[in-house]
């Protein structure tokens, strides 16, 4: 077994530099890395950009580092959560790249396959696909979307063990699979770190071999954005 | 009478067929789930990673790890699978996912779609919608047929930032029903009470009516 155990969220960061490209799992704020999120806050890592399918909300997720004015750029699919973000992408303070929430899944997974770039429907006629080569394939049109680079990918899963081994919970699982290992770095923050041999290896969602570093999280708020119930009768 | 929210969800539900995987977008497209039939299987499939959506849960039951993609609380249906953001879009992209219903602020007769950004003034971004679109083959369009100023949504050219072109099939509207081929809108249906006449001054398109029109039947 190969220990990719670090003892808390100082040592996962180890290395975040200004400047630098991270990816964030979570859709919402479900299944966002809360831990890594805090620390880079404190740490006060600047001129980032983010790779994230939203910017949080105005006093949590990335909306903590948006307020602090941290971020240069943001790449998501969805924003219209968060009011700063707004502001400040129509200011012209922050860089925003929007792009189509499929796509955005499919540049973190090609960069962790190992592909460069590849060909999508989506965007195609938009201004999504202004500048990019298109192609036409049995009578469609397709756009050519390169991988993403980044250098840190932040991830958050239900269970996992010192191996990197991830296991989800329901729809918490969202972007978190496709940005192990998609960036240089993957650090995985887990709800129970569980000992080695505990997981099912036929239930493990993400092998170890795609993390670089997994620690156990805490303190998880878990916030729920739109709280909808149906009454007992 | 224009059909209220409801009313445009409740027509939409008819066009939903037994073993249809179906998404849903955000807005009267979520309100369609609670009129189909409940005599046919349909499963529902939200693109943040669920297909076999349920109804909310029941208040204290609430699971901050088991929404839609309007981060709504839900559960699962007996049969549900969960799955990452990738896959989810392998679903749609790869035409397994049988029916799309959308909102959207404009549509044109060539069916193309506006739904993600006013310049300037509003960007929220397109989500998964472009991707829904670009793939889909039936594309049903759920909008009110004018805006608030009562100026048409229902256009020779969409005047706002494109989701995609070429691809709706059928809008639902609080006055009609239409079908989108040959660069104009079919109408189907109207509303009950609603004239002809009146869907023909809120319609800037090009309107075909080529038949007796029906009054929907909901």
């Amino acid at each position: 077994m190969i220990n990719k155990k670090v003892n808390n969220v100082q040592e996962a960061l180890t290395g975040v530099k200004n400047g630098m490209t991270f990816m964030l799992g979570g859709f919402g704020l479900c299944g966002i890395p809360e831990n890594a999120i805090s620390e880079l806050v404190k740490l006060d890592i600047r001129e980032v950009t983010c790779i994230s399918n939203n910017a949080g909300v105005d006093d949590f997720g990335l909306g903590l580092l948006l307020q602090n004015k941290q971020i240069k750029k943001m790449i998501s699919s969805y924003v219209g959560e968060n009011d700063e973000f707004e502001r400040q992408m129509l200011s012209g303070e922050l860089e925003v790249e929007l792009t189509p929430q499929g796509t955005l899944a499919e540049k973190c997974r090609a960069a962790q396959a190992g592909f460069p770039a590849f060909y999508t429907p989506a965007g195609y006629g938009t201004e999504v696909a202004e500048g990019k080569e298109t192609r036409d394939f049995d009578g469609k049109m397709y756009v050519l979307e390169p991988a993403f680079k980044a250098d840190f990918a932040f991830v958050k899963a239900w269970k996992g063990d010192a191996a990197g081994n991830l296991v989800f919970k329901g729809t918490s699982r969202n972007f978190n699979p496709n940005m192990c290992g998609a960036a240089t770095i993957t650090v995985a923050e887990v709800e129970e770190l569980v000992p080695v041999g505990e997981l099912d290896p036929n239930n493990v969602h993400v092998p170890g071999i795609f993390v670089q570093r997994i620690f156990q999280g805490k303190n998880y708020e878990k916030r729920i954005e739109q709280r909808t119930v149906r009454q007992k009768q | 009478m224009a059909l209220d929210k409801n009313g445009i969800a409740k027509r939409i539900a008819q066009e939903v067929q037994d073993g249809f995987y179906v998404n849903l977008g955000i807005g009267i497209p979520t309100l369609v789930a609670n009129y189909v039939r409940n005599d046919i299987e349909v499963e529902f499939q939200s693109e943040n990673g669920v297909l076999g959506m349920g109804p909310f849960p029941f208040e204290d039951e609430e699971d901050a790890d088991i929404i839609n993609a309007g981060k709504q609380t839900i559960t699962t249906m007996p049969g549900a699978s969960f799955f990452d953001s990738s896959m989810s879009f392998a679903m749609i992209r790869g035409k397994h996912v049988h029916l799309t219903i959308l909102g959207a602020m404009e549509v044109s007769e060539n069916g193309d779609i506006a739904n993600w950004k006013i310049p300037g003034k509003m960007v929220k971004g397109m989500g998964g919608a472009m991707d829904l679109v670009a793939s889909a083959e039936n594309i049903i369009v759920a909008m009110m047929h004018t805006n608030k100023a009562g100026e048409s949504k229902i256009l020779k050219r969409c005047s706002l930032p494109l989701t995609g072109v070429g691809c709706v099939t059928k809008v639902v509207t609080n006055l009609a029903v239409l079908e989108v081929k040959n660069n104009a809108f079919y109408l189907l249906e109207r509303a009950p009470g609603v004239s002809v006449e009146e869907i023909k001054k809120a319609t800037e398109g090009t309107l075909v009516v080529d038949r007796e029109i029906p009054e929907m039947d909901i």
